[in-house]
């Protein structure tokens, strides 16, 4: 059914439905007798006419167009597509879990508060930082916050005003100078050095009294560990600014190292990468932020609280930056992310750090000598390549498209910007060496055809559901909606 | 690449018709082939004052966002509209597609910019 | 080893060996050493499936939710029925192990979804264009507002002092560390007071924000805020719960600018506050200022019909710190579960329910008040929320409430100093008459019981 091609608005013919509803059993008035004509629409909704069948159906049909980590091998760097646990998603599913009010009386809630609490706990512990918060909604949400409780810090000290920069390293993700200039701050980006690390040289030259912080991923969107973390830290302290961890790439250190004990102040981390919650096609994520026991105060409200054996929500704090999204965050995707942790144990989220590095450096040594690698070093859990030595203009998009009728998700292409034609490979620790050894006999195949049969590289895919679209008419005549 | 004579141009590979004290702005060949397709263009407001150095439209393909700047102040006295439906025009005709008109508020910026031969030269060391 | 983890101890070491490493710990010999954890984490030991499940569901347990209790609580987060389809399709793997489409050839299904997604929130708001969803519903308002400065180059929001206190809060932690300014519009009777607003006007106002239904179940005005607001380059963001649009005057009818709201009564379950999936749709003008992911229709190199991500130059990915907004995910699976849902109703369906919540918040509002025990806090036209006062202590009526089983109201001075006694009941399809009628004896028990009848 691969070529099913109906969207559900073509399928839909007035008259048929798919759900059933209790009789209003109340007695009814007309409805202009309850609301006064001027607030009723007189328009339809136009939502489609379906039967149960045909919806069963199109959804089914739609998801087999599909490719997740139930498919096959994901290794999309920096996104850490790691197996998500089924049970996670059998707990998260229970009645007392999924089916509660959020502004229920707190007695009645006492098990989601406690999964909270001890979420929190674990994360702290994992990331050596004092307290934590589960209510950023995402990755880029968590950034917003942890900059705005940096905002909130300096404001205290009565030097917001003047402490306008955020140092930025270039290979950094696009969301962290997105994230500092929503919050209307100068971004000041820091170059790479050639190993590709932060040039401290010129962090120093970048310091003085107008720096805010400093935003860093560690291990590198490189996939590398920043060996100076430490004087990188001290140097920005020593200026009087924060320094803030984002946690993209947490999953190659857990248990290993940890961001609270290189001098971090504030970090995010990403449930739905390291803790191995779904990524559900786009979301929903989960972006819990940490802090220094100093920077504990400003953290969103309300905070989980234990008192004795009772756990409450604490609204009173009035330091705090205030509320960041709706209620308590992504519940939902807390319960599957402490599922994880009790899952692994200690012992089980070490090992985790140790397969997921020792099977990105596998792949790395594999594939090095027939694609070009930059920076030719002990990586962490990812890598980057820079696509492949050629005279028949064979792009990193090329190989990407090939890998696709090859079986495989293609790996993040076009970043990080500091190297050129970037291809950036995270295989996690979920995946077996047998799994690798397949990937790179792919990989080496496409060198291989890139050089004697170009054409089935620039065609590529030719076995998808669809094939290479046209992105310049999609954005020159944007349709957005079915009409 | 195409580079016209008659015209300034900038080293953000803008260039600059100039007629009385008019002057036309539009982004080169070099600029537009180095965006690749041009998807959407973003237009300032007519009647809006700007110097020399601002941003005054941001110029966008599939995969890249480029602000484009005012090689010299002046007030915005026309929009070139018909590439708000129209972007790819600018791939087209970089030269002939204009972006805005601006009355000059000081003439003697224009010494600041290059002619087609410095633009040449520049474009031959810098792109 | 660990179930999730695949490599046995000799695959390790075979690795390893063909990496000329000696151990595990020389895999992180780039880490200085005086940062490596000496004793590992202080976390439990792992537990089993078994063991875990048995855990959880011991945690879970120690939960009531609304299965088990009935639910007269909303305030922002509703109790409605989920068809059983919704649950069934949003669970497959391929939906929900999958990556944000950056790969259109193999992410067709959640790329359509989407695609279909994004026309429903249209027909439903009665607007041009909507993107791919937001984190929940005071996000998406937050994010109008910063649209809504960025496009009109203006400083302050004016938000209504009826909007839910829940949204408000998230809007003024963004506008203040922002650096905007936010302005309250004052309240009559329940709704928002039109002339205030009125006499607000000015010309750095960038949006009005506005909520209908709002906090407290009524309808506002929204024509004449609309009205009001035509012709001025203040936007008008309308704050609207998508199940009152079946029945209620859409956005797009009285000129809203932008409107946002918070999906979860689209087939998203409670989850104790999330995730949830906010919306926000806009006019053609403001089409390229909205924030987040956005789906649009093209074709592919043998001219088939395909989706694809696009107008991505305005993302953070490409424009970094140009970018108006930092957000680079949406909430996929919640903005799926609400377009199957959508389906599912249908036309009719939506209809359905939006009526008989209306029918049935009338007669437990009728019920409840009719001997004046209870009086109704405000008197205007209201959807499936109402509050109403009396002379007894609403933490009284809850508790006892909660021992017949009933989760009751959301008492309003949490955030209304004035509204001292008063109590905001939610009324869903999901509600029986014998239900209803529980509820209206119960409270006037307590009512009796603590010798306040006849205020």
């Amino acid at each position: 059914m691969r070529d099913y091609n109906k969207l559900i608005f073509e399928i839909s013919r007035e008259g048929r439905k798919a759900y059933s509803l209790p009789k209003c059993d109340v007695d009814t008035l007309p409805v202009d007798e309850l609301i006064p004509e001027k607030y009723l629409s007189s328009t339809p909704t136009n939502m489609p006419e379906v039967s149960e069948v045909d919806i069963v159906r199109h959804y089914t049909n739609l998801s087999s167009k599909n490719y997740g980590v139930d498919t096959g091998f994901y290794p999309l760097g920096s996104c850490t597509m790691k197996y998500n646990p089924k049970i996670n998603e059998v707990v998260a599913s229970y009645d007392g879990f999924r089916n509660i009010h959020p502004l229920q009386p707190e007695e009645t809630v006492q098990g989601a508060l406690e999964v909270m609490y001890e979420l929190q706990k674990a994360l702290g512990e994992i990331t050596g930082m004092s307290e934590v918060s589960l209510q950023p909604a995402a990755g880029a949400h968590g950034e917003l916050t942890g900059l705005m409780i940096m905002k909130a810090y300096h404001r205290e000290r009565g030097e917001d005003t003047k402490r306008t920069k955020i140092i930025v390293p270039d290979s950094a993700h696009g969301t962290n100078p997105a994230s500092a200039s929503v919050l209307g701050y100068e971004v000041v980006e820091i170059e790479s050095d050639k190993n590709g690390d932060v040039n401290v040289e010129k962090l120093k030259e970048a310091m003085g009294d107008d720096i805010a912080g400093m935003m860093l991923t560690n291990p590198s969107t490189l996939g590398l560990f920043e060996p100076n973390v430490n004087e990188i830290c001290d140097i920005v302290h020593a200026a009087g600014g924060l320094m803030y961890y984002d946690g993209a790439n947490a999953n190659a250190i857990l248990g290993v190292t940890r961001p609270g004990d290189m001098g971090f102040d504030i970090i995010h981390l990403n449930l739905h990468k390291t803790f191995s919650t779904p990524h559900g096609g786009g979301g929903p994520g989960s972006g819990p932020v940490g802090v220094s026991e100093e920077l504990a105060k400003f953290l969103p409200t309300p905070t989980v609280e234990k008192h004795g054996d009772v756990y409450t929500l604490n609204y009173s704090k009035p330091s705090s930056i205030g509320k960041v999204k709706g209620f308590y965050g992504h519940f939902g995707v807390c319960v599957r992310a402490y599922a994880y942790i009790l899952s692994m144990g200690a012992e089980g989220l070490e090992n985790v750090s140790a397969n997921a590095v020792i099977n990105a450096n596998y792949l790395m040594q594999a594939l090095k000598g027939t694609y070009k690698l930059p920076i030719d070093r002990l990586c962490k859990h990812e890598f980057v390549l820079g696509g492949i030595e050629n005279d028949n203009g064979i792009t990193t998009l090329d190989i990407a498209k090939r890998l696709i009728d090859y079986g495989y998700y293609p790996p993040t292409v076009y970043f990080p910007l500091t190297i050129h034609e970037a291809m950036m490979i995270e295989p996690t620790e979920t995946e077996s060496v047998e799994t690798l050894d397949a990937f790179i006999s792919a990989m080496l195949k496409i060198a291989e055809e890139a050089e004697s049969t170009p054409e089935l590289l620039k065609e590529a895919p030719h076995n998808t559901p669809v094939r290479r679209v046209d992105e310049v008419s999609a954005a020159r005549n944007p349709i957005i909606k079915y009409t | 690449m195409e580079i016209k004579k008659g015209l300034y141009y900038t080293e953000e590979n803008e260039w600059v018709r100039v007629e009385g004290n008019k002057a036309y702005i539009g982004i080169t060949d070099y600029a537009q082939d180095a965006l690749g397709d041009i998807v959407y263009i973003e237009l300032p407001d007519v009647g809006d004052t700007l110097k020399a150095g601002d941003a005054f439209s941001v110029v966008e393909s599939v995969k890249a966002a480029s602000d484009v700047f005012l090689p010299v102040s002046g007030t915005v006295i026309e929009i070139n509209e018909e590439l708000e439906d129209s972007p790819e025009l600018i791939n087209e005709d970089p030269y002939g597609s204009w972006i805005i008109a601006v009355d000059l508020l000081d003439v003697t910026e224009l010494d600041e910019l290059m002619d087609a031969e410095a633009y040449e030269e520049f474009s031959s060391q810098e792109n | 080893m660990h179930r999730y983890i695949p490599n046995t101890e000799a695959d390790l070491t075979c690795m390893l060996d063909r990496l000329g490493l000696s151990s595990i710990d020389e895999l992180f010999r780039d880490i200085p050493r005086e940062l490596l954890l000496e004793n590992g984490l202080d976390l439990p030991e792992a537990l089993s499936e078994q063991e875990l499940i048995s855990k959880m569901m011991g945690l879970s347990k120690k939960n009531s939710g609304v299965n088990e209790l009935t639910c007269f609580l909303g305030a922002g987060a509703y109790d409605h029925f989920i068809p059983v389809v919704v649950g069934e399709l949003v669970s497959r793997s391929e939906f929900y192990t999958s990556y944000t489409p950056y790969q259109p050839e193999i992410s067709q299904g959640t790329l359509q979804a989407i695609f279909e997604y994004q026309t429903m929130i249209c027909n439903l708001t009665g607007m041009d264009s909507t993107n791919a969803s937001m984190y929940d519903g005071p996000t998406a308002c937050a994010e109008a507002a910063r649209m809504a400065v960025d496009s009109t180059r203006r400083n302050t929001i004016a938000v209504s002092r009826t909007v839910n206190p829940e949204v408000r809060k998230v809007l003024d932690t963004y506008m203040d560390l922002c650096g905007f300014k936010i302005v309250e519009i004052g309240m009559d009777n329940g709704a928002t007071d039109i002339s205030q607003l009125e006499e607000q006007l000015n010309d750095d106002l960038a949006a009005v924000v506005v909520q209908s239904p709002n906090f407290f179940g009524i309808i506002e005005d929204m024509n004449a805020v609309g009205e009001l607001l035509s012709g001025s380059k203040t936007l008008f963001i309308s704050y609207v719960n998508p199940i009152s649009l079946a029945v209620l005057k859409k956005p797009g009818e009285y000129g809203a600018d932008i409107a946002v709201g918070e999906g979860q009564s689209l087939g998203n379950s409670l989850n104790f506050g999330g995730p949830y999936v906010g919306f926000l749709a806009t006019t053609k003008k403001l089409m390229r200022k909205m924030p987040g992911r956005i789906v649009g229709q093209t074709t592919d190199v043998d001219g088939k019909r395909a989706f694809v991500l696009t107008l991505q130059a305005r993302e953070q990915h490409i424009r970094r710190s140009k970018a108006s907004s930092n957000i680079c995910s949406n909430q996929g699976l919640n903005a799926l579960a609400s377009a199957i849902y959508m389906a599912t109703m249908g036309e009719s369906g939506l209809k359905e329910v939006a009526t008989q919540c209306m029918q049935k918040a009338h007669y437990a509002q009728k019920k409840l008040t009719e001997n004046g025990v209870y009086k109704p806090l405000f008197d205007r036209p209201f959807f499936m929320e109402f509050a109403v006062t009396s002379a007894v202590d609403p933490s009284s009526v809850n508790r006892d409430l909660l021992e017949a089983g009933i989760l009751g109201g959301y008492q309003l001075s949490r955030e209304y100093d004035e509204y001292t006694n008063g109590l905001l009941l939610c009324v869903t399809e999901k509600r029986t008459k014998a239900e209803i009628d529980k509820l209206v004896d119960c409270m006037l028990e307590t009512a009796a019981k603590e010798g306040r009848g006849m205020a």
